[in-house]
Protein backbone atom coordinates (compact mmCIF):
# COMPACT_ATOMS: atom_id res chain seq x y z
CA UNK A 1 0.00 0.00 0.00
CA UNK A 2 1.41 2.87 -1.10
CA UNK A 3 1.19 5.97 1.42
CA UNK A 4 -0.11 8.65 -0.59
CA UNK A 5 -2.76 6.68 -2.47
CA UNK A 6 -4.02 8.20 -6.26
CA UNK A 7 -7.33 9.79 -6.49
CA UNK A 8 -9.95 7.55 -6.78
CA UNK A 9 -12.39 8.81 -9.99
CA UNK A 10 -15.80 7.36 -10.87
CA UNK A 11 -17.44 7.73 -13.76
CA UNK A 12 -20.90 6.53 -15.17
CA UNK A 13 -23.57 7.45 -17.36
CA UNK A 14 -26.87 7.19 -18.27
CA UNK A 15 -30.26 8.59 -20.63
CA UNK A 16 -33.35 9.64 -18.13
CA UNK A 17 -36.36 10.05 -20.13
CA UNK A 18 -37.11 13.41 -19.21
CA UNK A 19 -36.09 17.63 -20.40
CA UNK A 20 -32.27 18.67 -19.80
CA UNK A 21 -34.32 21.21 -17.38
CA UNK A 22 -36.18 18.53 -15.29
CA UNK A 23 -33.14 15.97 -14.47
CA UNK A 24 -30.93 18.97 -13.86
CA UNK A 25 -33.95 20.69 -11.27
CA UNK A 26 -33.59 17.10 -9.83
CA UNK A 27 -30.11 17.00 -8.87
CA UNK A 28 -29.31 20.61 -8.02
CA UNK A 29 -31.83 19.99 -5.30
CA UNK A 30 -28.05 18.00 -3.50
CA UNK A 31 -30.85 16.79 -0.64
CA UNK A 32 -32.39 14.71 -2.57
CA UNK A 33 -29.43 12.49 -3.82
CA UNK A 34 -29.59 10.59 -0.99
CA UNK A 35 -32.78 8.79 -1.97
CA UNK A 36 -31.04 7.35 -4.79
CA UNK A 37 -27.00 7.29 -4.05
CA UNK A 38 -26.15 4.16 -1.74
CA UNK A 39 -23.24 5.88 -0.14
CA UNK A 40 -24.61 9.54 0.76
CA UNK A 41 -26.47 9.13 4.22
CA UNK A 42 -27.87 12.93 4.00
CA UNK A 43 -27.31 15.80 2.88
CA UNK A 44 -28.40 19.27 4.27
CA UNK A 45 -28.38 22.71 2.41
CA UNK A 46 -26.53 25.27 3.97
CA UNK A 47 -26.43 28.21 1.80
CA UNK A 48 -26.60 29.62 -1.77
CA UNK A 49 -23.65 27.57 -2.85
CA UNK A 50 -23.40 25.44 0.61
CA UNK A 51 -24.01 21.91 1.32
CA UNK A 52 -23.39 19.67 4.38
CA UNK A 53 -22.27 15.95 3.38
CA UNK A 54 -23.01 12.55 5.49
CA UNK A 55 -21.80 9.77 4.06
CA UNK A 56 -21.44 5.86 5.01
CA UNK A 57 -17.52 4.63 5.28
CA UNK A 58 -17.02 0.75 5.98
CA UNK A 59 -17.11 -0.44 9.59
CA UNK A 60 -20.18 2.08 10.30
CA UNK A 61 -18.12 5.14 10.47
CA UNK A 62 -19.43 7.92 9.09
CA UNK A 63 -17.61 10.93 6.79
CA UNK A 64 -18.79 14.21 6.59
CA UNK A 65 -17.55 17.14 4.60
CA UNK A 66 -18.45 20.37 3.79
CA UNK A 67 -19.07 21.17 0.07
CA UNK A 68 -19.59 24.48 -2.00
CA UNK A 69 -20.72 24.64 -5.60
CA UNK A 70 -18.45 25.74 -8.02
CA UNK A 71 -20.45 25.61 -11.19
CA UNK A 72 -23.97 25.78 -11.82
CA UNK A 73 -25.47 26.27 -15.21
CA UNK A 74 -29.06 25.80 -15.44
CA UNK A 75 -29.72 23.15 -17.70
CA UNK A 76 -26.26 22.12 -18.47
CA UNK A 77 -24.05 21.41 -15.51
CA UNK A 78 -23.30 20.98 -11.83
CA UNK A 79 -19.58 20.97 -10.45
CA UNK A 80 -19.22 20.90 -6.50
CA UNK A 81 -15.92 20.33 -4.24
CA UNK A 82 -15.33 19.48 -0.90
CA UNK A 83 -14.06 22.67 1.22
CA UNK A 84 -10.75 22.26 3.51
CA UNK A 85 -11.37 19.76 6.67
CA UNK A 86 -13.10 17.56 5.25
CA UNK A 87 -12.55 13.61 6.02
CA UNK A 88 -12.21 13.04 2.36
CA UNK A 89 -11.69 15.79 -0.17
CA UNK A 90 -13.65 14.76 -2.78
CA UNK A 91 -15.05 16.72 -6.20
CA UNK A 92 -18.07 16.08 -8.31
CA UNK A 93 -19.34 17.08 -11.75
CA UNK A 94 -22.64 16.51 -13.54
CA UNK A 95 -23.18 17.86 -17.05
CA UNK A 96 -27.01 17.25 -18.68
CA UNK A 97 -26.08 16.91 -22.51
CA UNK A 98 -29.80 16.35 -24.60
CA UNK A 99 -29.26 12.97 -26.50
CA UNK A 100 -30.51 12.98 -29.82
CA UNK A 101 -33.72 12.25 -31.67
CA UNK A 102 -35.57 13.55 -28.46
CA UNK A 103 -34.33 10.01 -26.71
CA UNK A 104 -33.97 12.71 -23.39
CA UNK A 105 -31.36 13.56 -21.26
CA UNK A 106 -27.51 12.26 -21.14
CA UNK A 107 -26.45 12.31 -17.66
CA UNK A 108 -21.95 11.90 -17.38
CA UNK A 109 -21.20 11.61 -13.97
CA UNK A 110 -17.66 12.19 -12.66
CA UNK A 111 -16.96 11.48 -8.99
CA UNK A 112 -13.62 12.04 -7.57
CA UNK A 113 -12.17 11.06 -4.14
CA UNK A 114 -8.63 12.32 -3.04
CA UNK A 115 -7.92 8.65 -0.76
CA UNK A 116 -6.65 9.42 2.66
CA UNK A 117 -3.40 7.17 4.03
CA UNK A 118 -3.67 4.60 6.38
CA UNK A 119 -6.44 2.55 7.35
CA UNK A 120 -9.17 4.44 6.39
CA UNK A 121 -8.12 4.87 2.76
CA UNK A 122 -7.15 1.09 2.44
CA UNK A 123 -10.52 0.64 4.07
CA UNK A 124 -13.09 2.91 1.77
CA UNK A 125 -10.82 1.42 -1.37
CA UNK A 126 -11.90 -1.91 -0.50
CA UNK A 127 -15.72 -0.84 -0.09
CA UNK A 128 -15.43 0.43 -3.66
CA UNK A 129 -14.39 -2.79 -4.81
CA UNK A 130 -12.09 -3.71 -7.98
CA UNK A 131 -14.48 -1.83 -10.22
CA UNK A 132 -15.58 1.27 -7.85
CA UNK A 133 -17.47 3.13 -10.73
CA UNK A 134 -20.40 -0.01 -10.37
CA UNK A 135 -21.26 1.28 -7.69
CA UNK A 136 -22.22 5.09 -9.55
CA UNK A 137 -23.42 3.03 -12.29
CA UNK A 138 -26.38 1.49 -9.84
CA UNK A 139 -27.05 5.24 -8.16
CA UNK A 140 -27.44 6.73 -11.74
CA UNK A 141 -29.75 3.38 -12.45
CA UNK A 142 -32.00 4.21 -9.13
CA UNK A 143 -31.53 8.18 -9.92
CA UNK A 144 -33.47 7.24 -13.24
CA UNK A 145 -35.92 5.31 -11.84
CA UNK A 146 -36.87 7.66 -9.49
CA UNK A 147 -37.02 10.16 -12.28
CA UNK A 148 -38.52 8.21 -14.52
CA UNK A 149 -41.42 6.00 -12.49
CA UNK A 150 -41.52 8.11 -9.12
CA UNK A 151 -39.54 5.47 -6.54
CA UNK A 152 -36.49 3.10 -6.40
CA UNK A 153 -38.14 0.08 -7.86
CA UNK A 154 -38.41 -3.51 -5.31
CA UNK A 155 -38.43 -6.77 -5.39
CA UNK A 156 -39.26 -9.59 -3.46
CA UNK A 157 -35.49 -11.01 -4.01
CA UNK A 158 -34.28 -7.43 -3.90
CA UNK A 159 -36.06 -5.23 -1.42
CA UNK A 160 -33.22 -2.88 -0.36
CA UNK A 161 -34.09 -0.05 -2.50
CA UNK A 162 -30.72 1.70 -2.24
CA UNK A 163 -29.00 -0.59 0.13
CA UNK A 164 -29.19 -3.03 -2.87
CA UNK A 165 -25.33 -3.81 -3.21
CA UNK A 166 -25.62 -7.55 -2.49
CA UNK A 167 -25.95 -9.63 -5.74
CA UNK A 168 -25.66 -12.95 -3.92
CA UNK A 169 -27.07 -14.55 -2.33
CA UNK A 170 -30.37 -12.45 -1.81
CA UNK A 171 -33.69 -12.77 -0.10
CA UNK A 172 -35.54 -15.85 -1.75
CA UNK A 173 -38.00 -14.60 -4.49
CA UNK A 174 -41.00 -14.90 -1.74
CA UNK A 175 -42.71 -12.31 0.37
CA UNK A 176 -41.15 -10.87 3.16
CA UNK A 177 -42.08 -11.87 6.69
CA UNK A 178 -43.48 -8.77 9.10
CA UNK A 179 -39.84 -8.79 10.41
CA UNK A 180 -38.03 -8.83 7.20
CA UNK A 181 -40.59 -5.72 5.78
CA UNK A 182 -39.16 -4.02 9.34
CA UNK A 183 -35.31 -4.61 8.54
CA UNK A 184 -35.36 -4.11 4.53
CA UNK A 185 -37.78 -1.16 4.41
CA UNK A 186 -36.82 0.89 6.80
CA UNK B 1 -50.03 -18.55 1.22
CA UNK B 2 -48.96 -21.53 -0.53
CA UNK B 3 -47.23 -20.96 -3.24
CA UNK B 4 -45.07 -23.33 -5.86
CA UNK B 5 -41.58 -22.70 -4.60
CA UNK B 6 -38.32 -24.08 -6.77
CA UNK B 7 -35.84 -25.90 -4.52
CA UNK B 8 -33.51 -27.12 -6.82
CA UNK B 9 -32.66 -28.87 -10.45
CA UNK B 10 -35.62 -31.15 -10.94
CA UNK B 11 -37.24 -30.07 -7.26
CA UNK B 12 -40.58 -27.75 -6.69
CA UNK B 13 -42.61 -27.79 -3.66
CA UNK B 14 -45.89 -26.30 -3.03
CA UNK B 15 -45.23 -24.27 0.66
CA UNK B 16 -46.11 -22.37 3.23
CA UNK B 17 -44.84 -18.59 2.50
CA UNK B 18 -45.90 -15.16 3.61
CA UNK B 19 -48.51 -13.30 2.05
CA UNK B 20 -47.64 -10.54 -0.36
CA UNK B 21 -47.73 -6.91 0.61
CA UNK B 22 -46.93 -3.47 -0.97
CA UNK B 23 -43.27 -2.71 -1.79
CA UNK B 24 -43.66 0.16 -3.68
CA UNK B 25 -46.48 2.69 -4.00
CA UNK B 26 -48.22 1.32 -7.35
CA UNK B 27 -47.98 -1.91 -6.33
CA UNK B 28 -51.38 -4.20 -6.57
CA UNK B 29 -51.88 -7.33 -4.76
CA UNK B 30 -53.99 -9.61 -6.74
CA UNK B 31 -55.57 -13.06 -5.89
CA UNK B 32 -54.87 -15.42 -8.18
CA UNK B 33 -58.19 -17.36 -9.42
CA UNK B 34 -55.89 -18.82 -12.58
CA UNK B 35 -52.35 -19.72 -13.00
CA UNK B 36 -50.25 -21.71 -15.71
CA UNK B 37 -47.21 -23.80 -16.06
CA UNK B 38 -45.07 -22.46 -18.45
CA UNK B 39 -42.47 -24.47 -20.84
CA UNK B 40 -40.35 -21.62 -20.13
CA UNK B 41 -40.54 -22.66 -16.43
CA UNK B 42 -39.14 -26.42 -17.92
CA UNK B 43 -35.72 -24.48 -18.49
CA UNK B 44 -35.81 -23.39 -14.93
CA UNK B 45 -37.17 -26.89 -13.26
CA UNK B 46 -34.19 -28.38 -15.67
CA UNK B 47 -31.71 -25.82 -14.14
CA UNK B 48 -30.39 -23.95 -17.19
CA UNK B 49 -31.38 -20.40 -15.97
CA UNK B 50 -28.83 -19.20 -13.69
CA UNK B 51 -29.41 -16.83 -10.21
CA UNK B 52 -32.28 -18.73 -8.53
CA UNK B 53 -32.50 -19.76 -5.58
CA UNK B 54 -34.06 -22.14 -2.88
CA UNK B 55 -37.45 -20.61 -2.51
CA UNK B 56 -38.18 -18.55 -5.11
CA UNK B 57 -41.85 -18.47 -6.09
CA UNK B 58 -42.50 -19.72 -9.52
CA UNK B 59 -44.72 -18.74 -12.60
CA UNK B 60 -45.32 -15.93 -14.88
CA UNK B 61 -48.75 -17.00 -15.92
CA UNK B 62 -51.26 -15.61 -13.70
CA UNK B 63 -55.05 -13.47 -13.11
CA UNK B 64 -57.17 -13.02 -10.47
CA UNK B 65 -58.50 -9.91 -8.92
CA UNK B 66 -57.03 -7.17 -7.29
CA UNK B 67 -57.68 -6.91 -3.34
CA UNK B 68 -55.34 -4.26 -2.29
CA UNK B 69 -53.48 -1.46 -4.16
CA UNK B 70 -50.65 1.15 -3.13
CA UNK B 71 -51.34 4.65 -3.07
CA UNK B 72 -49.99 5.83 -6.15
CA UNK B 73 -52.13 3.63 -8.68
CA UNK B 74 -54.55 5.64 -10.24
CA UNK B 75 -58.09 4.93 -9.27
CA UNK B 76 -59.03 5.38 -12.97
CA UNK B 77 -57.20 2.40 -14.14
CA UNK B 78 -57.37 -0.09 -11.74
CA UNK B 79 -59.10 -0.38 -8.10
CA UNK B 80 -60.04 -3.44 -5.75
CA UNK B 81 -62.51 -6.18 -7.23
CA UNK B 82 -60.99 -5.39 -10.76
CA UNK B 83 -60.43 -8.80 -12.29
CA UNK B 84 -57.29 -8.55 -14.17
CA UNK B 85 -54.71 -10.45 -16.45
CA UNK B 86 -51.21 -10.06 -15.59
CA UNK B 87 -48.82 -9.59 -18.80
CA UNK B 88 -45.46 -11.36 -17.37
CA UNK B 89 -42.65 -8.83 -18.32
CA UNK B 90 -43.16 -6.19 -15.83
CA UNK B 91 -43.22 -2.57 -17.48
CA UNK B 92 -42.70 1.18 -16.27
CA UNK B 93 -44.00 2.49 -19.45
CA UNK B 94 -42.30 5.40 -18.81
CA UNK B 95 -38.80 4.62 -20.42
CA UNK B 96 -38.03 5.12 -23.92
CA UNK B 97 -38.19 1.22 -24.33
CA UNK B 98 -41.72 1.15 -23.25
CA UNK B 99 -42.80 4.47 -25.11
CA UNK B 100 -41.31 2.24 -28.29
CA UNK B 101 -43.31 -0.89 -27.05
CA UNK B 102 -40.35 -2.94 -26.17
CA UNK B 103 -41.74 -3.48 -22.79
CA UNK B 104 -39.64 -7.17 -22.39
CA UNK B 105 -36.60 -4.57 -22.91
CA UNK B 106 -37.86 -1.69 -20.30
CA UNK B 107 -35.34 0.45 -18.44
CA UNK B 108 -36.49 0.51 -14.87
CA UNK B 109 -38.94 -2.62 -13.67
CA UNK B 110 -35.83 -4.62 -13.18
CA UNK B 111 -34.27 -4.04 -9.19
CA UNK B 112 -31.12 -6.24 -10.25
CA UNK B 113 -29.96 -4.99 -13.59
CA UNK B 114 -26.48 -4.51 -12.83
CA UNK B 115 -26.88 -8.64 -13.05
CA UNK B 116 -28.60 -8.67 -16.41
CA UNK B 117 -26.21 -6.32 -17.61
CA UNK B 118 -23.15 -8.38 -16.91
CA UNK B 119 -25.01 -11.61 -18.40
CA UNK B 120 -26.94 -10.00 -21.52
CA UNK B 121 -24.68 -6.62 -22.38
CA UNK B 122 -27.58 -4.34 -21.26
CA UNK B 123 -30.36 -5.03 -18.75
CA UNK B 124 -33.72 -6.37 -19.49
CA UNK B 125 -37.11 -6.28 -17.67
CA UNK B 126 -38.34 -7.50 -14.38
CA UNK B 127 -40.36 -10.76 -14.73
CA UNK B 128 -42.41 -12.49 -12.42
CA UNK B 129 -40.78 -15.55 -11.27
CA UNK B 130 -37.99 -15.86 -13.62
CA UNK B 131 -34.66 -16.20 -11.39
CA UNK B 132 -33.09 -13.06 -9.76
CA UNK B 133 -31.50 -12.03 -12.97
CA UNK B 134 -35.11 -10.84 -14.25
CA UNK B 135 -35.45 -9.09 -10.65
CA UNK B 136 -35.92 -11.98 -7.92
CA UNK B 137 -40.07 -11.18 -8.51
CA UNK B 138 -42.10 -13.51 -6.79
CA UNK B 139 -44.05 -15.58 -9.31
CA UNK B 140 -47.50 -16.32 -9.84
CA UNK B 141 -48.31 -20.04 -9.19
CA UNK B 142 -49.28 -18.82 -5.86
CA UNK B 143 -52.59 -18.17 -4.05
CA UNK B 144 -51.64 -14.32 -4.25
CA UNK B 145 -49.37 -12.45 -6.04
CA UNK B 146 -47.54 -9.10 -5.97
CA UNK B 147 -47.60 -6.74 -9.01
CA UNK B 148 -45.95 -3.62 -9.38
CA UNK B 149 -46.26 -0.93 -11.51
CA UNK B 150 -50.21 -2.29 -11.53
CA UNK B 151 -51.60 1.05 -12.81
CA UNK B 152 -50.13 -0.01 -16.60
CA UNK B 153 -49.48 -3.54 -16.39
CA UNK B 154 -52.86 -5.52 -16.00
CA UNK B 155 -55.30 -6.11 -18.43
CA UNK B 156 -58.44 -5.35 -17.01
CA UNK B 157 -61.16 -8.50 -18.02
CA UNK B 158 -64.56 -6.71 -18.32
CA UNK B 159 -66.98 -9.16 -20.07
CA UNK B 160 -67.70 -12.59 -18.90
CA UNK B 161 -65.13 -14.62 -20.46
CA UNK B 162 -63.97 -17.74 -18.55
CA UNK B 163 -60.19 -17.45 -16.59
CA UNK B 164 -59.05 -20.35 -19.49
CA UNK B 165 -60.03 -17.89 -22.40
CA UNK B 166 -57.93 -15.09 -21.38
CA UNK B 167 -55.39 -16.32 -19.14
CA UNK B 168 -52.87 -17.13 -21.55
CA UNK B 169 -52.85 -13.18 -22.63
CA UNK B 170 -50.28 -13.26 -19.71
CA UNK B 171 -47.84 -15.14 -21.89
CA UNK B 172 -48.37 -17.78 -24.36
CA UNK B 173 -50.72 -16.73 -26.71
CA UNK B 174 -48.80 -13.05 -27.60
CA UNK B 175 -45.58 -14.70 -27.33
CA UNK B 176 -47.04 -17.22 -30.05
CA UNK B 177 -48.68 -14.21 -32.28
CA UNK B 178 -45.39 -12.31 -32.14
CA UNK B 179 -43.59 -14.76 -33.06
CA UNK B 180 -45.94 -14.82 -36.53
CA UNK B 181 -46.65 -10.96 -36.22
CA UNK B 182 -42.37 -10.74 -36.69
CA UNK B 183 -42.24 -13.17 -39.95
CA UNK B 184 -44.19 -9.87 -41.80
CA UNK B 185 -46.20 -13.02 -43.33
CA UNK B 186 -46.89 -11.65 -46.84
CA UNK B 187 -49.87 -13.27 -49.30
CA UNK B 188 -48.97 -16.85 -50.25
CA UNK B 189 -46.29 -17.17 -47.41
CA UNK B 190 -45.73 -20.90 -45.90
CA UNK B 191 -44.87 -20.56 -42.09
CA UNK B 192 -42.69 -23.32 -40.89
CA UNK B 193 -42.92 -23.63 -36.45
CA UNK B 194 -40.72 -25.58 -34.64
CA UNK B 195 -42.19 -26.95 -31.88
CA UNK B 196 -45.58 -27.60 -31.42
CA UNK B 197 -46.10 -26.68 -27.80
CA UNK B 198 -48.33 -24.38 -26.72
CA UNK B 199 -46.23 -20.98 -27.55
CA UNK B 200 -45.66 -22.88 -31.14
CA UNK B 201 -49.51 -23.76 -31.41
CA UNK B 202 -50.23 -20.26 -30.85
CA UNK B 203 -47.93 -19.04 -33.47
CA UNK B 204 -49.30 -21.21 -35.88
CA UNK B 205 -52.99 -19.57 -35.13
CA UNK B 206 -51.31 -16.53 -35.22
CA UNK B 207 -49.66 -17.24 -39.25
CA UNK B 208 -53.32 -18.56 -39.52
CA UNK B 209 -54.95 -15.14 -38.68
CA UNK B 210 -52.45 -13.04 -39.97
CA UNK B 211 -52.44 -14.74 -43.36
CA UNK B 212 -50.01 -17.44 -44.20
CA UNK B 213 -51.16 -19.60 -47.09
CA UNK B 214 -49.89 -22.81 -45.11
CA UNK B 215 -48.47 -23.38 -41.69
CA UNK B 216 -46.20 -26.75 -40.86
CA UNK B 217 -45.74 -27.64 -37.48
CA UNK B 218 -41.93 -29.39 -36.98
CA UNK B 219 -41.91 -31.62 -33.55
CA UNK B 220 -41.29 -35.62 -31.93
CA UNK B 221 -44.39 -35.69 -29.99
CA UNK B 222 -47.57 -37.68 -31.64
CA UNK B 223 -49.94 -36.06 -29.44
CA UNK B 224 -48.33 -32.40 -30.48
CA UNK B 225 -48.82 -33.00 -33.60
CA UNK B 226 -52.08 -34.53 -33.95
CA UNK B 227 -53.04 -30.93 -31.91
CA UNK B 228 -51.55 -29.25 -34.67
CA UNK B 229 -53.06 -31.20 -37.20
CA UNK B 230 -56.85 -31.50 -36.02
CA UNK B 231 -56.27 -27.43 -37.02
CA UNK B 232 -55.48 -27.60 -40.21
CA UNK B 233 -52.09 -27.69 -40.31
CA UNK B 234 -49.39 -29.78 -41.76
CA UNK B 235 -46.85 -31.56 -39.91
CA UNK B 236 -43.44 -33.05 -39.50
CA UNK B 237 -41.96 -35.41 -37.12
CA UNK B 238 -38.30 -34.80 -36.77
CA UNK B 239 -37.90 -38.33 -35.30
CA UNK B 240 -38.68 -39.86 -38.56
CA UNK B 241 -37.72 -37.46 -41.13
CA UNK B 242 -35.33 -35.31 -42.17
CA UNK B 243 -36.49 -32.47 -41.98
CA UNK B 244 -34.89 -29.92 -44.39
CA UNK B 245 -35.78 -32.72 -47.31
CA UNK B 246 -39.44 -32.76 -45.90
CA UNK B 247 -39.57 -29.10 -45.93
CA UNK B 248 -37.66 -29.01 -49.23
CA UNK B 249 -40.85 -31.56 -51.02
CA UNK B 250 -43.90 -29.48 -49.11
CA UNK B 251 -42.65 -26.28 -50.64
CA UNK B 252 -41.56 -27.33 -54.27
CA UNK B 253 -37.98 -26.96 -53.08
CA UNK B 254 -37.73 -23.21 -52.31
CA UNK B 255 -38.08 -23.74 -48.39
CA UNK B 256 -40.96 -21.80 -46.04
CA UNK B 257 -41.04 -18.36 -46.34
CA UNK B 258 -41.07 -17.65 -43.01
CA UNK B 259 -39.86 -20.15 -39.66
CA UNK B 260 -40.35 -19.30 -36.39
CA UNK B 261 -38.36 -21.10 -33.24
CA UNK B 262 -40.51 -22.20 -30.42
CA UNK B 263 -38.51 -24.15 -29.29
CA UNK B 264 -35.72 -22.21 -27.74
CA UNK B 265 -32.33 -23.61 -25.79
CA UNK B 266 -33.36 -27.15 -24.54
CA UNK B 267 -34.21 -28.26 -28.14
CA UNK B 268 -33.78 -32.40 -28.93
CA UNK B 269 -32.02 -33.62 -32.00
CA UNK B 270 -33.35 -36.33 -34.45
CA UNK B 271 -29.18 -37.38 -35.60
CA UNK B 272 -28.02 -38.31 -31.98
CA UNK B 273 -24.10 -37.48 -32.64
CA UNK B 274 -25.33 -33.84 -32.72
CA UNK B 275 -27.32 -33.99 -29.74
CA UNK B 276 -25.05 -35.61 -27.96
CA UNK B 277 -22.28 -32.86 -29.19
CA UNK B 278 -24.72 -30.16 -27.83
CA UNK B 279 -25.89 -31.80 -24.68
CA UNK B 280 -22.21 -32.90 -23.70
CA UNK B 281 -21.40 -28.97 -24.45
CA UNK B 282 -24.29 -27.89 -21.90
CA UNK B 283 -23.42 -30.53 -19.47
CA UNK B 284 -19.77 -28.54 -19.04
CA UNK B 285 -21.03 -25.42 -19.62
CA UNK B 286 -18.68 -24.45 -22.59
CA UNK B 287 -22.36 -24.01 -24.29
CA UNK B 288 -25.49 -22.91 -22.21
CA UNK B 289 -28.49 -23.51 -25.00
CA UNK B 290 -28.95 -26.12 -27.37
CA UNK B 291 -29.77 -24.70 -30.73
CA UNK B 292 -31.21 -27.23 -32.81
CA UNK B 293 -34.03 -25.92 -33.62
CA UNK B 294 -32.63 -22.47 -34.65
CA UNK B 295 -29.97 -24.06 -36.64
CA UNK B 296 -32.18 -25.78 -38.64
CA UNK B 297 -34.97 -23.13 -39.43
CA UNK B 298 -31.93 -20.89 -40.45
CA UNK B 299 -31.01 -23.80 -43.13
CA UNK B 300 -34.54 -24.45 -43.94
CA UNK B 301 -35.61 -20.47 -44.46
CA UNK B 302 -36.07 -19.96 -47.92
CA UNK B 303 -33.47 -17.41 -49.23
CA UNK B 304 -34.50 -13.64 -48.20
CA UNK B 305 -37.15 -14.99 -45.78
CA UNK B 306 -37.31 -14.32 -41.92
CA UNK B 307 -36.30 -16.87 -38.99
CA UNK B 308 -38.12 -15.21 -35.93
CA UNK B 309 -36.90 -16.56 -32.45
CA UNK B 310 -39.28 -16.88 -29.67
CA UNK B 311 -37.87 -19.97 -27.95
CA UNK B 312 -36.39 -19.10 -24.65
CA UNK B 313 -32.30 -18.60 -24.85
CA UNK B 314 -30.35 -17.93 -21.96
CA UNK B 315 -26.40 -17.54 -22.78
CA UNK B 316 -24.21 -18.69 -25.84
CA UNK B 317 -24.45 -21.32 -28.69
CA UNK B 318 -22.16 -23.22 -30.62
CA UNK B 319 -21.87 -23.49 -34.26
CA UNK B 320 -24.66 -20.57 -35.45
CA UNK B 321 -25.16 -20.82 -39.24
CA UNK B 322 -24.07 -17.41 -39.93
CA UNK B 323 -22.65 -18.50 -43.44
CA UNK B 324 -26.14 -19.21 -44.60
CA UNK B 325 -27.46 -16.68 -43.19
CA UNK B 326 -25.25 -14.28 -44.19
CA UNK B 327 -24.86 -15.46 -47.74
CA UNK B 328 -28.44 -16.12 -48.52
CA UNK B 329 -30.14 -12.31 -47.61
CA UNK B 330 -32.01 -14.01 -43.82
CA UNK B 331 -33.44 -11.60 -41.40
CA UNK B 332 -33.35 -13.05 -37.52
CA UNK B 333 -35.77 -11.50 -35.46
CA UNK B 334 -36.30 -12.19 -32.10
CA UNK B 335 -37.52 -11.15 -28.53
CA UNK B 336 -39.29 -11.98 -25.39
CA UNK B 337 -42.62 -10.82 -25.80
CA UNK B 338 -43.91 -7.47 -25.63
CA UNK B 339 -46.81 -8.70 -24.21
CA UNK B 340 -48.50 -5.29 -23.20
CA UNK B 341 -48.43 -4.42 -27.10
CA UNK B 342 -50.78 -7.22 -28.00
CA UNK B 343 -52.90 -7.79 -25.14
CA UNK B 344 -55.75 -5.75 -26.07
CA UNK B 345 -55.42 -6.75 -29.92
CA UNK B 346 -55.51 -10.56 -28.96
CA UNK B 347 -58.44 -9.99 -26.19
CA UNK B 348 -60.25 -8.47 -29.10
CA UNK B 349 -59.97 -11.38 -31.65
CA UNK B 350 -60.79 -13.81 -28.90
CA UNK B 351 -64.28 -12.04 -28.74
CA UNK B 352 -64.76 -12.08 -31.94
CA UNK B 353 -63.78 -15.96 -32.09
CA UNK B 354 -61.19 -15.77 -34.22
CA UNK B 355 -58.76 -17.60 -31.63
CA UNK B 356 -59.31 -19.98 -29.46
CA UNK B 357 -57.00 -20.13 -27.05
CA UNK B 358 -59.08 -23.13 -24.99
CA UNK B 359 -57.42 -25.69 -27.76
CA UNK B 360 -54.06 -26.38 -25.83
CA UNK B 361 -55.17 -26.99 -22.17
CA UNK B 362 -55.34 -31.27 -21.79
CA UNK B 363 -54.82 -30.59 -17.40
CA UNK B 364 -56.53 -28.34 -14.78
CA UNK B 365 -55.27 -29.31 -11.64
CA UNK B 366 -55.29 -27.87 -8.57
CA UNK B 367 -52.14 -25.58 -6.94
CA UNK B 368 -51.21 -28.39 -4.48
CA UNK B 369 -50.35 -30.57 -7.24
CA UNK B 370 -47.64 -28.55 -9.40
CA UNK B 371 -45.11 -30.65 -8.37
CA UNK B 372 -47.08 -33.34 -10.53
CA UNK B 373 -47.93 -31.21 -13.04
CA UNK B 374 -44.21 -30.49 -13.70
CA UNK B 375 -43.35 -33.74 -13.98
CA UNK B 376 -46.08 -34.96 -16.32
CA UNK B 377 -45.47 -31.60 -18.57
CA UNK B 378 -41.48 -31.90 -18.80
CA UNK B 379 -41.59 -35.87 -19.40
CA UNK B 380 -44.90 -35.42 -22.19
CA UNK B 381 -46.76 -38.19 -20.36
CA UNK B 382 -50.39 -38.20 -20.03
CA UNK B 383 -51.44 -36.30 -22.91
CA UNK B 384 -50.17 -33.00 -21.64
CA UNK B 385 -49.98 -29.99 -23.74
CA UNK B 386 -50.70 -27.44 -20.93
CA UNK B 387 -51.64 -27.39 -17.55
CA UNK B 388 -54.69 -24.89 -15.61
CA UNK B 389 -53.21 -24.38 -11.85
CA UNK B 390 -55.88 -23.56 -9.10
CA UNK B 391 -54.83 -21.70 -6.28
Amino acid sequence: MKGTPDPMELNSTTTVNKSAERVYDFWRRFDRLPSFMAHVEDVRITGDRTSHWKASAPFGENVEWDAETTEDIPGQSIAWRSVDGADVDNTGVVRFVPAPGARGTEVHVTLTFDMPGGSLGRAIARYFGEDPSQQLDDDLRRFKQVLETGEVVRSDGAPWGKRARREFPQHPAQPLTDDERKEFLT
Amino acid sequence: MKATCWIGPDKVQVQDVPDPTILNSRDAIVRVTSTAICGSDLHLLDGYVPTMQEGDVMGHEFMGEVVEVGPGVDGSRLRVGDRVVVPFPIACGACLACQAELYSCCENSNPNAGIAEKMFGHPVAGIFGYSHLTGGFAGGQAEYARVPFADINPLKIESDLADEQVLFLSDILPTGYMGADLCDIQDGDIVAVWGAGPVGQFAMDGARVLGAARVIAIDDVPYRLKLAASQGYETIDFSDTDVRSALLQLTGGRGPDKCIDAVGMEATHGAAHVQLYDRVKQAVRSETDRPHALRQAILSCRSGGIVSVIGVYGGMIDKFPAGAWMNRSLTLRTGQCHVQRYMRPLLARIERGELDPIRVITHQLPLADAPHGYDIFKNKQDGCEKIVLKP
